[in-house]
């Protein structure tokens, strides 16, 4: 995304470190998170990734409060969360999530400024929704548009620019490019990754796109019945030996690429 | 018969007044009941029982159930509680307008998609920033079109206020229904479809307005709306002159008898104002509470119904009874009696009459098997039935109950084959019905009676401006003035007639004898 050099948040800056302790969720007999102690150190872009019910988004939500673990702590910096209010925690952090989540009765100023309102009461400076907008390449004219007015990906970035508005050290997204077409989910996700590096944010993103996982994420989780079942770096992950779930996992990817190979090679070869 | 639109403006003023009082105060109690109910599965189902609840009664139950559970709470809490007017109807009609308001409010805040309460969330909004954010906006549409029903019915139900002695435009309705003055109905039943019809479209604007964001709109209508309350609000220019309100029950001689005495009032200097409609059970009750000043009731029906007397006295020994009985238990003035006598009289077909050889309630007993008995909607409650019934063993084939003014006309078609007829209504002469005997004199005497307030029985010169009309109204003259307004061709207003009334008893001097009775 566009560079800005007036968006406030230092280039040296690093987003807090992120700890699970213990974390437990069950819903009933059923187990939505078995047991997970993991560390996230600053400034790392961590990818949760593992099948549906794997308690991928669960855990991802405890870190904001929006699930509450039944035993264990999550730390931010060290700080319990569940030592804050929730929505006093909430506004420090920034919320990415699939549905979006625009408001449609406000314009898309109104969104982004959600957090100045709701902190001070006033709505957000001009000009810094204009920097907010150059952050995630939307023309500066779309802040009195409504979001129905917008596409999905506009949407999206309206969303993330939401979630950047607070300056927040700390982003959790929850699938948050699954519904967008894979050409405009690509471009946002290399934008992010990018907005990640200079304002030197700490990430949890949760996705069901492998390939999404080993391109942008410093770390990828791999998560099964509610275990972290592998702690990788991408490299890592690819070369293999990091457990079944892993291997299944990042042989989907693997193998559309190597067909895809083939099938450009096949090509050449009539071509030649 | 052209129409009194000053009279007209004002209980529009008073429908007003009383329809936005009901749809506020509905308003401030079933949102928060709403927000309540979104957030438990139990409180929803409590609170939109109770409102279905409340919604399966009928409105004008509901009124009249009020009057004795504030009469009983006004016991309890003096004066401040009323059970008559402005609070019952208030009452009322806020619990009917609870359930389109409730239901409505429940869906739209139901509605709301999940997605929208976790970005609310999401973003760190408390349960109350959420709820006015987000919540209150998206479901604005929903609870609007809710409103919008509830004002519809408000505006319908309260034409009914007026049975509880509330003034509305149902004034009109009740009054032209019992004179048959179809233009005074039609007159009450459009302006309160105005009414209704355009606090719809303003509050229509104001939800479309919601519903696309269209800020000029949604003012506009409020504006319009809260510039028609200012006007109805507005007082109406005071007279100096002291104020006295007439109360009338719902048939035309009461119409007639609060005409002429307002008449001379006016004569006398006093500005006038008339409660008219009013419920025979609730219209005592409104004089000993001084909320009307001045009323002509009926000797019997203040023996039977409030005195709860069964014993038959001689006529003199019962008017000097209540007299006694009003001022000790009421402090409510008798002035006198005007001279005729308003009866409830058996009245036959004149062939039935003849073939049959009918001629007194004795002989209606052998008969009876074969006839319906036609009356008025509350004749068989009255205990002058029950006195009927243990004199005479009447078994009839079927009753029917009848608005007064229909009653003749079902005796006339054959419908009824007797009435339980009023002695002084113009329509028994004019249709040639034959009224019959009451040997045993079950049914007690109902000479018109003129009483007056508290209030009213202090100012000499009030009771000196009635005093003319004790003894002054023969029954000829009552049922000619009745029949002005009652008879189809030629149909008079009770003011109209009530001048006539005046005039005839002035001119020639009344009769003396106040056994002006057909009996």
């Amino acid at each position: 995304m566009a560079t800005s050099p007036s968006f406030s948040r230092p280039a040296s800056a690093r987003g807090p470190a992120v700890a699970f302790e213990g974390v437990a969720k069950a819903y009933g007999s059923t187990v939505a998170i078995a047991c997970v102690d993991a560390t996230i150190s600053p400034g790392t872009f961590v990818a949760i990734v593992g099948s549906s019910g794997s308690g991928k988004s669960t855990l991802l939500k405890t870190v904001n409060r929006l699930i509450e673990p039944d035993t264990g702590n999550v730390r931010i910096d060290g700080a319990d969360v569940a030592s804050q209010e929730p929505h006093q925690l909430r506004r420090s952090i920034g919320y990415v999530f699939q549905n979006i989540g625009l408001f449609p009765h406000m314009t898309v100023a109104q969104n982004i400024g959600i957090g100045a309102r709701l902190a001070t009461g006033k709505p957000l400076a001009e000009a810094r929704v204009a920097t907010l907008l150059d952050l995630v390449d939307l023309p500066r004219d779309f802040a009195a548009r409504l979001p129905e007015q917008l596409s999905g990906g506009q949407q999206q970035r309206v969303g993330v620019a939401r979630a950047l508005a607070g300056e927040p050290g700390l982003m959790l997204m929850d699938e948050p490019f699954g519904a967008l077409d894979p050409v405009t989910r690509e471009a946002l996700g290399e934008q992010y990754r990018a907005l990640h590096e200079r304002l030197g944010l700490t990430t949890i993103m949760v996705t069901h796109d492998m390939a999404e996982a080993l391109l942008f994420a410093d770390r990828v989780w791999v998560m099964d019945a509610g275990r972290i079942a592998a702690d990788a770096t991408p490299a890592q992950l690819i070369a293999g030996g990091c457990g079944a779930e892993a291997e299944a996992l990042v042989a989907v990817p693997r193998l559309q690429a190597e067909r895809i190979t083939a099938m450009r090679h096949a090509e050449g070869k009539l071509g030649a | 018969m052209t129409l009194d639109w000053p009279r007209i403006l004002d209980l529009l003023a008073q429908h007003v007044q009383l329809s936005f009082a009901a749809l506020g105060l509905a308003l401030l109690i079933a949102l928060p009941l709403a927000i309540w109910s979104v957030r438990s599965r139990t409180v929803a189902s409590v609170t939109l029982g109770f409102a279905s609840l409340i919604q399966t009664i009928p409105a004008l139950a509901l009124l009249a159930l009020f009057f004795p559970l504030l009469l009983a709470l006004s016991t309890v809490f003096g004066d401040a509680i009323s059970p008559l007017g402005f609070l019952p109807s208030l009452l009322a009609l806020t619990l009917y307008a609870l359930l389109p308001i409730l239901r409505n409010a429940v869906t739209g805040l139901r509605s709301v998609e999940p997605a929208m309460v976790e970005a609310a969330d999401g973003v760190g909004m408390t349960g109350l920033q959420k709820l006015w954010l987000v919540e209150a906006p998206l479901a604005s549409p929903t609870i609007m079109a809710g409103v919008r029903t509830a004002a519809v019915w408000t505006i319908g139900a309260a034409t009914l206020s007026t049975t509880v002695g509330q003034p509305s435009l149902g004034d009109l309705i009740f009054a032209g229904l019992q004179t048959q003055n179809w233009s005074l109905v039609l007159a009450g039943c459009l302006v309160a479809a105005g009414l209704a019809i355009t606090v719809d479209l303003l509050l229509g604007l104001i939800e479309s307005g919601i519903r696309w964001r269209r800020h000029k709109r949604i003012w506009g209508a409020g504006i319009a709306l809260a510039a028609g309350l200012a006007i109805a609000l507005w007082p109406a220019p005071q007279s100096d002159k002291p104020v006295v309100t007439i109360g009338a029950k719902r048939f035309s001689e009461q119409y007639i008898l609060a005409r002429l005495i307002g008449q001379r009032l006016e004569k006398a200097g006093y500005a006038v104002r008339y409660r008219e409609g009013l419920g025979s059970a609730v219209v005592f009750r409104a004089l000993a509470t001084d909320e009307v000043q001045i009323l002509v009731d009926y000797a019997g029906t203040i023996w039977t119904n409030e005195m709860r007397r069964q014993d038959p006295e001689p006529r003199a020994d019962m008017i000097a009874a209540i007299a006694r009985w009003a001022n000790a238990q009421h402090g409510v003035q008798l002035v006198g009696a005007l001279g005729f006598e308003n009866t409830y009289a058996f009245a036959v077909r004149p062939d039935d009459a003849r073939r049959l050889g009918l001629r007194s309630l004795d002989d209606v007993v052998r008969v009876a098997p074969q006839f319906v008995f036609g009356t008025d909607v509350e004749f068989l409650e009255r205990p002058e039935w029950q006195m009927v019934q243990a004199a005479y063993p009447l078994r009839f084939k079927g009753r029917r109950a009848f608005e007064p003014t229909f009653m003749y006309r079902a005796l006339a078609l054959g419908e009824a084959d007797i009435i339980s007829a009023f002695s002084s209504d113009g329509r028994i002469a004019a249709n040639g019905f034959v009224v019959l005997e009451d040997p045993k004199g079950a049914v007690p005497s109902y000479d018109a009676i003129l009483m007056v307030s508290r209030s009213a029985a202090a100012d000499p010169q009030l009771v000196a401006a009635l005093k003319p009309l004790v003894g002054a109204i023969p029954v000829e003259k009552m049922r000619e003035a009745n029949y002005r307004v009652d008879r189809d061709d030629d149909k008079q207003s009770p003011a109209d007639s009530a001048a006539w009334l005046d005039e005839a008893i002035s001119t020639k001097p009344s009769s003396p004898s106040p056994q002006g009775t057909n009996r």
